[in-house]
């Protein structure tokens, strides 16, 4: 089984450091991103879930530096092979970005380029970190189209993004994605507007490029499900905060913190009968950004939560096994019930 | 024995295409291309499947909301498709509607209270000095506050906009409930919070569920009967437990295997069928099985005749699927063609 301390062997791609975002209003401001922490290891593939609003795009835009005004990253480091992006310019910010990091998109419709075809938005990766001729940049993305399980890719190679089905058209954005052949591919969605069987097609060609390339993979998704089947390691986010990171196999066997165990009881699953019972929810809903707890910010949902919870924000600890965890339950401060088990609290 | 509420025979939608110089039919989108089942009073029946299969428009055509091209609709005994217009919108206090998008179906001009108010008043159910209690009333129903009565759409969260569109289609008293996409927007804690309110109320009203989705685990939990549609047509369809458990049509069983699991390590991992390739147009759908050009299992036989709904004796009651080779399938005799 693979351990999260397994990481701390090798220098990870990429490890974020206490990254902060925030967008400022004239009232006041939102920290989407609250100092979170993590690490992508050479070759393996990271998810970041939540919830709408959890940051979890956010942070994945600010590995980019693609956040823009009135949003602002106030502080932190993003290494990426031991270097932080924060100290780039923006020259040589674009001189990384489509090229050793990529990234791809929920909707393709909305990210492709209705007005050029396929082959001119994949050959423009090549021109221009590639310094390739118009010409075997061409060449070069019909090989590409190919690589991504497109028939008949010299047609398509010409043909504009309407009309492709939405399928193809994701498997165009991984094409235009890995055309540079990145070490780190940013997946922020990529098959949340798909249909089931398609989505099946997309992260099979997803895992099976993975292999062929050895590239690292951010997967940012809300679906438990293709955590399950596509990352090594999970983090957990609520409200701009880390509150669990585990491999995945941990995570879903013996999730610790009362979020995690909330969205796994929260989905309803195909392949399994729950009889005519009610779903075990999280009460409530995530407060308002001007609104933040002042504690732990789950404490206000938290069926555990005690006075400790609503106080004081707990901080990340790491456990033997190298996850981490950011609850109260599991420190010596804890004042709740020292018997507490999350895990008696799972429904499926 | 319940009565059947709603029964839906040949049901036909085709969208016209217009086209050439004199903006003549040139061809037509059969959206749903004969489709026939019933609902029992107090059931809630799932119609799932992919984009373009023709759930949504099933749906809407029962509510006349688009008038169908053929078929029959008897809702409660009556004939729906004979109504005259304004003979349709009284019966629509019967059966309503919940949309996917809760900010898109409702007015964001209007406070919840006038949302309200104005379906109480079309449908005139509730004398006018009775009205303020009712939407009280509502508004505590599906677990709102009533003092949030005089706020605008856009002041709630998504979860609660979903509220007010069931708190809408409450109002009148309705029997049958079109559930379009209802839960499919939501974050997965507020759509399980959405899908227990749902159940709650249909015990408390005894209302019946028509859900129209394409999430099979949100279908597995709030189905009884489950409805597979493919390009148009029904493909299988039966109790959810025999759906589930025992699927014979190679579309439901690619369906059901390409879903992801929440488990990274589940104890039986059933082989996943990889469907090739895209669902066909609708405009010139397959001839023979319209699954067919998808189907690892296709002959030469699914390219010509049509399969029609039937019961295989591997099947519990109720339980029907349209494939040439169901049996054959299961017990092996007939493989994957190359």
């Amino acid at each position: 089984m693979v351990k999260a301390t397994d990481i701390l062997d090798e220098q990870p791609i990429l490890e974020v450091k206490d990254l902060q975002t925030s967008f400022f209003t004239e009232k006041f401001e939102v920290k989407a991103v609250d100092g979170v922490n993590f690490a992508v290891p050479k070759g393996k593939t990271l998810g970041i879930v939540g919830e709408s609003g959890s940051g979890k795009s956010i942070t994945s835009l600010s590995v980019l530096r693609l956040i823009q005004d009135p949003g602002k990253i106030k502080g932190g480091e993003i290494l990426f092979k031991g270097e932080n992006l924060l100290d780039k310019s923006e020259a040589q910010m674009r001189k990384i970005r489509g090229n050793e990091i990529s990234m791809i998109f929920q909707e393709p419709m909305t990210s492709l380029n209705p007005v050029y075809t396929v082959g001119q938005q994949i050959s423009e990766a090549y021109m221009i970190h590639q310094n390739m001729s118009k010409k075997e940049a061409m060449l070069r993305s019909t090989e590409m189209l190919e690589l991504v399980g497109i028939p008949s890719p010299k047609q398509r190679v010409k043909q504009y993004p309407h009309e492709l089905s939405g399928g193809m058209r994701q498997r165009v954005m991984i094409a235009m994605a890995l055309a540079c052949d990145p070490e780190l591919l940013i997946a922020d969605e990529p098959t949340t507007a798909l249909d089931v069987t398609i989505q099946a097609q997309i992260l099979e060609l997803m895992k099976d490029l993975q292999d062929r390339l050895g590239m690292s993979i951010i997967m940012i998704t809300h679906d438990l499900g293709v955590v399950a089947e596509t990352c090594d390691y999970v983090a957990v986010m609520y409200m701009g905060k880390v509150v669990e990171y585990a491999s995945v196999t941990d995570l879903f066997k013996n999730p610790k913190h009362p979020y995690t165990v909330g969205l796994l009881n929260s989905l309803p699953r195909h392949d399994v009968d729950l009889g005519d019972v009610e779903l075990n929810v999280i009460k409530g809903s995530v407060p308002s950004p001007d609104n933040i707890p002042t504690g732990c910010r789950f404490a206000p949902r938290c069926p555990f939560a005690s006075d400790i919870c609503h106080e004081k924000l707990p901080h990340l600890e790491q456990s033997e096994e190298g996850n981490q965890i950011r609850c109260w339950i599991y420190t010596d401060e804890w004042d709740g019930d020292p018997e507490v088990n999350v895990n008696d609290q799972r429904s499926t | 024995m319940t009565k059947d509420l709603l029964k839906v025979t040949d049901l036909k939608q085709y969208f016209p295409i217009k086209g050439g110089m004199l903006g003549r039919t040139v061809n037509h989108v059969k959206a749903v291309d004969g489709v026939s089942f019933t609902v029992k009073e107090g059931e809630t029946v799932s119609i799932v499947g992919e984009s373009g299969c023709g759930k949504s428009t099933t749906g809407r055509a029962i509510l006349r909301l688009d008038d169908p091209t053929s078929g029959e609709v008897e809702f409660d005994g009556e004939d729906l498709l004979g109504l005259s217009k304004k003979e349709m919108r009284k019966r629509r206090k019967d059966l309503q509607i919940i949309f996917q998008d809760p900010y898109a179906s409702i007015n964001p001009r209007q406070t919840v209270r006038q949302i309200l108010e104005e379906a109480l008043e079309i449908q005139n159910t509730v004398p006018k000095k009775d009205r303020p209690d009712k939407i009280a009333e509502l508004m505590e129903t599906v677990g709102l506050g009533a003092h949030q009565a005089d706020r605008f759409p856009h002041e709630f969260s998504g979860g609660q906009r979903q509220r007010i569109g069931i708190a809408r289609a409450l109002s009148v008293d309705p029997k049958l409930i079109v559930a379009d996409e209802a839960v499919s927007a939501l974050d997965v804690s507020i759509q399980a919070q959405v899908i227990n309110l749902m159940k709650r109320l249909q015990r408390e009203f005894s209302l019946t569920y028509l859900f129209i989705a394409h999430d099979l685990g949100v279908v597995r939990h709030i189905s009884d009967r489950v409805i597979v549609m493919y390009l148009g047509k029904i493909v299988e369809m039966g109790d959810k437990k025999s759906i589930f458990d025992n699927p014979h049509h190679p579309y439901t069983k690619a369906l059901l295997s390409a879903i992801p699991v929440p488990d990274p390590a589940p104890e039986k991992k059933e082989e996943r069928v990889f469907l090739k390739g895209d669902v066909p147009s609708p405009i010139d759908p397959p001839q023979g099985c319209r699954f067919h050009t998808r189907c690892p299992f296709a002959t030469e036989k699914c390219k010509v005749e049509t399969p029609e709904l039937r019961p295989e004796d591997t099947m519990e009651e109720g339980h029907v699927a349209a494939c040439h080779y169901m049996k054959e399938i299961i017990d092996g005799t007939h493989k994957p063609q190359q």
